[in-house]
């Protein structure tokens, strides 16, 4: 079987796998799975930036939480419908990720972390200042008249999961075509080494700007999808938390392999629901478990299970 | 080909490089040697913009390159293969090679060209560049530094650690190369691959070019050598 054929079938496998859940599921785990899906697809635009091309952005949060709000505002003060105020939140993740670029990328290492985690503090600044439009702290509710798309209600269990699935399932296979195609490879390459890739005659601020742009888009479709389909937008989600959270499950399923971030946000989620049902002191337990698999799996779940086995996960 | 015209450079205020002026035509190949920490990489490093100079220029084909980032460098026309391979580990030698293909768009026969050059990498196309042996990866190195096309090759200790087969393989490329019409500098520790393959050389002795000379100098005076490497 050559490796195209067994990346289709495993990562068709992993789709099919998460909609026949659809079917079997409880509902307590029907809508986490739902919720895990749509996290995991945020996790996978940050996976772009991070996992393949090596830059440590601590800002994503602003860029999940414009989606968020670009379409809980969209909604809520000009009464657009839920289909176009999808794209609004989609597109201001991916213009304000653009703009973030242009400026953050002109720094490296540590003082793009900085300067990203500066930008999201603007931004998370900015949601508790306007508060006569974003309700401040406390967030809104999406009505529920503008959660139906084309006739169906997101609010509904079942068409929440299977809306979760379709965004999830289209990141999936966009990261996949992005990261097997040449300007993947390329991106890979500056995580490797810039200046090598740069004395190949490699723009790679542009490659890096479209890198982040991506990202974005990928972020602002997930926080709009979670405020369609979850029914609210809050100030917590543009939080420097939602910023570190990609990071962790990105870091724990594999950075840099196309279904870390699934396997990643999917442990993180159930660690702490399971360990927070025994114990107040559940982050304790997850933190434990986070320093085992730092130390016993550093490359993350999948980035160990391709070192081992399978070398040709993308 | 490529002019060096009196270029000062270094890292910081720390200046390495001091007035070098340097020149390699094209089907010639110039070897650059000197002691250690005289400024043979970072003459280099200048050449590619990866450091940016001090004064002096750097002329390509006439038209000045000395200001222009690394990528543009490369575009114009000058390839690099630095000290130590520096490969892209985690990709395949046909990954490698592909993303030297795209830098400056070229031709798919460009790449068999270079497979036949190294008929080595051939044998291990999908294998992962990490995985290679040193001399197989001075081979990536090269070939790939090959497919964007350059008019002007650098080499930086291209035959440094290599058993004595790699050693001559990676010759006989740059001697190929030379024959095609490509200007080649080359640094070069080895006296013996210097006489070997070289036009020219140019000796660098604390930042400054101190004496340029056609190899058959070198090989009729071995003492010369001995006086500017301390050997």
């Amino acid at each position: 079987m050559s490796d195209r054929a067994r990346v289709m079938a495993l990562h068709g496998g992993v789709l099919l796998a998460l909609l026949a859940a659809h079917f079997v599921l409880p509902a307590y785990h029907h809508g986490n799975m739902a919720r895990i899906m749509v996290l995991a697809s945020y996790a996978m635009g940050y996976n772009i930036v991070f996992g393949y091309t090596g830059l440590l952005s601590l800002g994503h949060a602003l860029l999940f939480a414009a989606g968020m709000y670009g379409m809980g505002l969209a909604v809520q003060h000009p009464g657009i419908g839920a289909g176009g105020a999808l794209v609004i939140g989609t597109f201001a993740g991916g213009a304000l990720a653009a703009a973030l670029g242009l400026l953050a990328l002109r720094t490296t290492g540590v003082a793009f972390m900085i300067v990203t985690l500066m930008f999201a503090q603007a931004g998370y600044l900015s949601v508790l200042y306007f508060a006569d439009w974003t309700r401040g702290d406390e967030g809104f509710v999406i009505a529920h008249a503008s959660r139906i798309l084309w006739g169906i209600d997101l609010s509904d269990a079942g068409y929440r999961y299977l809306a979760a699935w379709v965004l999830f399932a289209l990141v999936l296979g966009a990261c996949l075509w992005l990261v097997r195609a040449p300007v993947g490879r390329s991106l890979i390459a500056i995580r490797e080494n810039e200046p090598r890739l740069a004395m190949l005659g490699y723009n790679t601020f542009r490659l890096k700007l479209m890198a982040m742009t991506v990202s974005g888009i990928i972020a602002g479709a997930s926080g709009a999808a979670y405020a369609v389909l979850f029914g609210y937008a809050g100030a917590s989600f543009a939080g420097v938390e939602y910023s570190i959270l990609p990071l962790l499950w990105v870091l724990l399923g594999g950075a840099g392999t196309a279904l870390g971030p699934l396997i990643g946000t999917f442990f993180m989620f159930y660690l702490i629901d399971l360990s927070s049902g025994v114990t107040t002191a559940y982050m304790l337990i997850a933190g434990a478990a986070l320093v085992l698999l730092t130390l016993f799996a550093p490359q993350g779940m999948m980035g160990e299970l391709r070192r081992r086995i399978w070398r040709w996960l993308p | 080909m490529l002019s060096l015209e009196r270029i000062s450079a270094g890292y910081g205020a720390a200046q390495v490089l001091r007035e070098v002026s340097l020149d390699v035509g094209p089907g010639e190949i110039l070897c650059l040697m000197g002691r250690n920490g005289a400024g043979k990489t970072t003459c280099m490093r200048a050449i590619m913009g990866l450091i940016p100079l001090m004064g002096g220029r750097i002329l390509l084909d006439g038209a000045e390159v000395s200001a222009l980032p690394a990528h543009k460098v490369a575009r114009a026309g000058i390839g690099y293969v630095p000290q130590g391979r520096r490969l892209f580990a985690g990709l395949s030698v046909a990954q490698n090679l592909e993303i030297g293909m795209r830098a400056r768009a070229s031709p798919p026969e460009v790449l068999e060209e270079v497979l036949d050059l190294f008929p080595r990498l051939r044998e291990r196309y999908r294998q992962q560049a990490q995985t290679l042996s040193g001399g197989e990866q001075q081979m990536l190195a090269t070939a790939r530094a090959l497919c964007i096309r350059p008019k002007v090759l650098l080499l930086d200790e291209p035959t440094e650690g290599l058993q004595p087969s790699m050693v001559e393989a990676i010759r006989e490329v740059t001697l190929v190369m030379r024959d095609r019409g490509v200007a080649v500098l080359a640094v070069e520790q080895r006296l013996d691959a210097v006489l070997q393959i070289a036009d020219r050389v140019a000796f660098i002795e604390n930042g400054r070019a101190s004496s340029m000379m056609p190899v058959e100098a070198l090989r009729d005076h071995p003492g010369l050598a001995a006086r500017y490497l301390g050997v």
